[in-house]
């Protein structure tokens, strides 16, 4: 079993991405779960066709503790076999959804998910790492691969180097490594290069640039993924070969993450970002 | 440098010698010789520090100084413990504090409130939770003046708003409902508690009592917290000697007397450490002096009782003459029964507040001699106003940790130890007469001139209890 958690900027595509490629996964015949580690409980709406499933948290909430929960209760199966799990949490500004994190994911774990014939667990973790809690899927006996979701958009890549500064920290301490960075195209300029150029520079690589097509906002509309709404769309094979990609991926790394300078000067190099003497 | 501190640095530096370099440097900046002239700058000891990890202390935590403490006897407050169960329940009535009234009824000192968290009010917030219960206690105990909110660590940690819920509550209910962010891991020991608490007093209760009329005698009793019925034999004291008590903090107090203690003419301190931040407040604000006072053992009664009077007028002067007067033939009749059998003990104190330099005078009167003393939770100006108390060489220890309490009590072999809870077992253990210090071990008061003879009955029973020669000492 391949323990797999997706990280990167809030609203890049996270969610949309390792839907298609899970879906793309279990096309090829692999056994896959979601585990969506947002109190927004959006990382599975396409696989199980409906607005937000019942999650770990809001059930444990109603029921008072989370030992009165019953795992079928919150771990549903969609399209292909696909298991769903959502931690859930609170609205913000209230409570430590950090929290709700752990203690799903701890149910999850004490009752039985994770069963052995699982090819792959993918955790859908909510925008940058930002306490204790949203690090739990890359700690030590968990997800041991990382994988970022970015775009050419300054903050996309502001947010990836910043998430492999947490992978640093966890590399040195766990086994956790980072398998590269998808780029969710945004059509900005060269932004194929860029990000092939900011893999480099974070000792990975650009697993596979998803070019951006209004067929996912179609397929997203009917609760599907691509694969699953027009399995026959040229957008459906971009997620099949992410999912071969990954599947087959052996590259993996202990990230380099760079300065802020470093960032700004391979923006300016790429004509993104203009310098200063250049805007005066 | 006397022989006597010469020899007291000596022993410290040996006891010193078990720890590593680090915990050693660390550690004998809080151990010191006593210079009572307060001249060898070597004798002052560091306080309000972190403690050092890896080494036993027996320190508290903030939320045991807000809770514990200063709000916890206000009896016609519902007092809650907001967060889990454990915080609540290991602070339950722990400190004796009596008080007048039906509980449950009128009063609630001695009744266990929590918001008992669950993990769901972590994940999602517990003031939901807290609203409820200020609701639910409302109905439950519609004669309850106020409400106070004691944060543990948990409430800190995920950013509830308890003062938002406080603030609806207290417009709906029409009383004070006190936020209190005692939360465990802020400070080094319960000293930022204390605090904190006196704060929440000034911002939430202090000015908003009613006082029907004032009189030139009005006084207010401060930080005695009626254990064991201190603060109810020192009133009586106070109220003999011509003066009316307008208010008792925070023992048998109510919500009222706590609003009302800036209309006293002064401020009557007994503990210092734990309610001089309101004191100096009052000063400040309204211009009410405050004085420290000292009611252990009659040489300090006396001392005190004039030290009041000097602040009132001729016939209060002469009252404190009268009740010297009168009572010291009592005093002088228990001290003349058990003198005897106490003189000559040498005593080793390690508590917290007041007592590690209050007492001394009271152990003094037996003929007994403190040989050591130290405060859990002392602040610098608590050792100024100790080293003059003490003998030349005796030993002050700050934050002691276990190690350092049992090798002092090897070296210098009291006759008697007087400490808390978490140390009265180890001593146990080791065969050496123990008396629990923080709250009298189930007796008191030990307070004025009832108290003195319950405190040398007790030190006499604790001393000559024939008991600790059953047990098999330690080597």
């Amino acid at each position: 079993m391949r323990q797999i958690a997706i990280y990167g900027k809030g609203g890049i595509g996270k969610s949309t991405t390792t839907q298609n490629t899970v879906a793309g996964l279990s096309e090829a015949g692999y056994k896959c779960m979601i585990v969506g580690c947002d109190p927004k409980a959006d990382a599975t709406r396409l696989i199980l066709h409906k607005k937000a499933q019942a999650t770990v948290m809001d059930m444990a909430r109603e029921r008072g503790t989370v030992e009165d929960l019953e795992i079928e209760e919150v771990l549903l199966t969609g399209y292909r076999g696909i298991k769903c799990a959502e931690s859930g949490g609170p609205e913000p500004g209230v409570g430590c959804a950090g929290r709700g994190v752990i203690t799903a994911i701890n149910f999850l774990e004490e009752n039985g998910a994770y069963g052995e014939d699982l090819d792959f667990v993918f955790y859908d973790v909510l925008g940058d790492v930002v306490c204790g809690g949203f690090a739990m899927p890359i700690r030590e006996g968990k997800a041991k691969e990382i994988y970022i979701v970015t775009s050419g958009e300054m903050m996309a890549m502001y947010a990836a180097n910043n998430i492999s500064r947490g992978i640093l920290k966890y590399a040195q301490s766990g086994g956790v490594r980072l398998g590269g960075l998808i780029c969710n195209s945004r059509k900005t300029d060269k932004e194929y290069e860029l990000i092939s150029e900011l893999a480099k520079k974070l000792g990975t690589q650009m697993i596979h640039f998803v070019p951006r097509d209004n067929q996912v906002q179609r397929a997203e509309l009917r609760r599907m993924t691509v694969i699953e709404y027009s399995g026959d769309h040229p957008q459906a094979d971009e997620y099949r070969s992410l999912a071969k990609k990954m599947a087959e991926n052996k590259n993996l790394v202990i990230p380099t993450p760079m300065s802020m300078d470093e960032l700004e000067k391979l923006l300016m190099d790429f004509g993104i970002l203009e310098n200063e003497e250049a805007a005066v | 440098m006397s022989t006597a501190i010469k020899e007291t640095q000596k022993m410290i530096e040996e006891v010193l010698d078990a720890y590593p370099e680090k915990a050693k440097k660390d550690r004998a900046k809080h151990l010191a010789a006593n210079d009572p002239s307060g001249q060898c700058s070597a004798c002052q000891v560091k306080s309000n520090i972190k403690s050092r990890p890896g080494v036993m202390t027996v320190r508290g935590c903030a939320y045991a100084g807000a809770k514990g403490v200063v709000w916890g006897p206000v009896k016609d407050q519902i007092t809650i413990s907001h967060g889990p169960v454990g915080c609540g329940q290991y602070s339950w009535w722990s400190r004796r504090n009596y008080y007048n009234g039906q509980t449950g009824i009128d009063t609630f000192g001695t009744m266990h409130i929590t918001t008992d968290f669950q993990e769901k009010d972590i994940v999602y917030g517990g003031d939901k939770n807290l609203d409820a219960a200020l609701h639910e206690l409302k109905g439950l105990f519609p004669l309850a003046k106020s409400m106070g909110i004691l944060s543990e660590c948990p409430v800190g940690l995920i950013g509830d708003d308890i003062e938002a819920v406080s603030k609806k509550a207290e417009k709906e209910f029409g009383m004070p409902i006190v936020p209190v962010r005692c939360e465990g891991f802020r400070g080094v020991s319960q000293s930022l508690g204390h605090h904190i608490a006196n704060d929440t007093i000034r911002d939430h209760i202090l000015g908003k009592g009613r006082l029907e009329k004032e009189t030139p005698y009005d006084v207010a009793l401060i930080g005695d917290y009626n254990i064991g019925g201190d603060a109810w034999a020192s009133r009586k004291m106070l109220e003999e000697l011509g003066l009316r008590v307008i208010a008792q903090w925070t023992g048998d107090a109510s919500i009222n007397e706590m609003g009302i203690a800036h209309r006293a003419k002064v401020n009557l301190v007994h503990c210092y450490r734990s309610m001089n931040y309101i004191c100096r407040h009052m000063e400040e604000q309204y211009g009410i002096p405050w004085t420290e006072f000292n009611f252990f053992g009659p040489t300090k009664i006396y001392q005190s009782l004039r030290k009041i009077a000097s602040y009132f007028d001729d016939s209060i002067k002469e009252n404190a003459e009268k009740m010297i007067e009168k009572y010291k033939p009592a005093m002088d009749a228990v001290i003349e029964e058990f003198k005897p059998g106490l003189e000559g003990k040498r005593v080793m104190l390690y508590v917290g507040g007041l007592r590690p330099r209050h007492t001394i005078g009271a152990y003094e009167d037996l003929g007994m001699e403190v040989v050591a003393s130290g405060y859990e939770f002392g602040h610098s100006d608590d050792y100024k106003r100790t080293y003059p108390e003490m003998k030349e060489g005796a030993v002050i220890m700050d934050d002691a940790t276990l190690y350092e309490l049992e090798e002092f009590t090897r070296r210098l072999s009291p006759d008697m130890v007087g400490s808390g809870i978490k140390e009265k077992y180890s001593y146990h253990k080791l065969g050496v007469p123990f008396r629990q210090m923080h709250s009298w071990d189930y007796s008191g008061p030990y307070h004025g001139f009832d108290g003195f003879p319950v405190f040398v009955r007790d030190m006499d029973m604790t001393v000559n209890s024939p008991t600790w020669g059953l047990i098999r000492r330690k080597r």
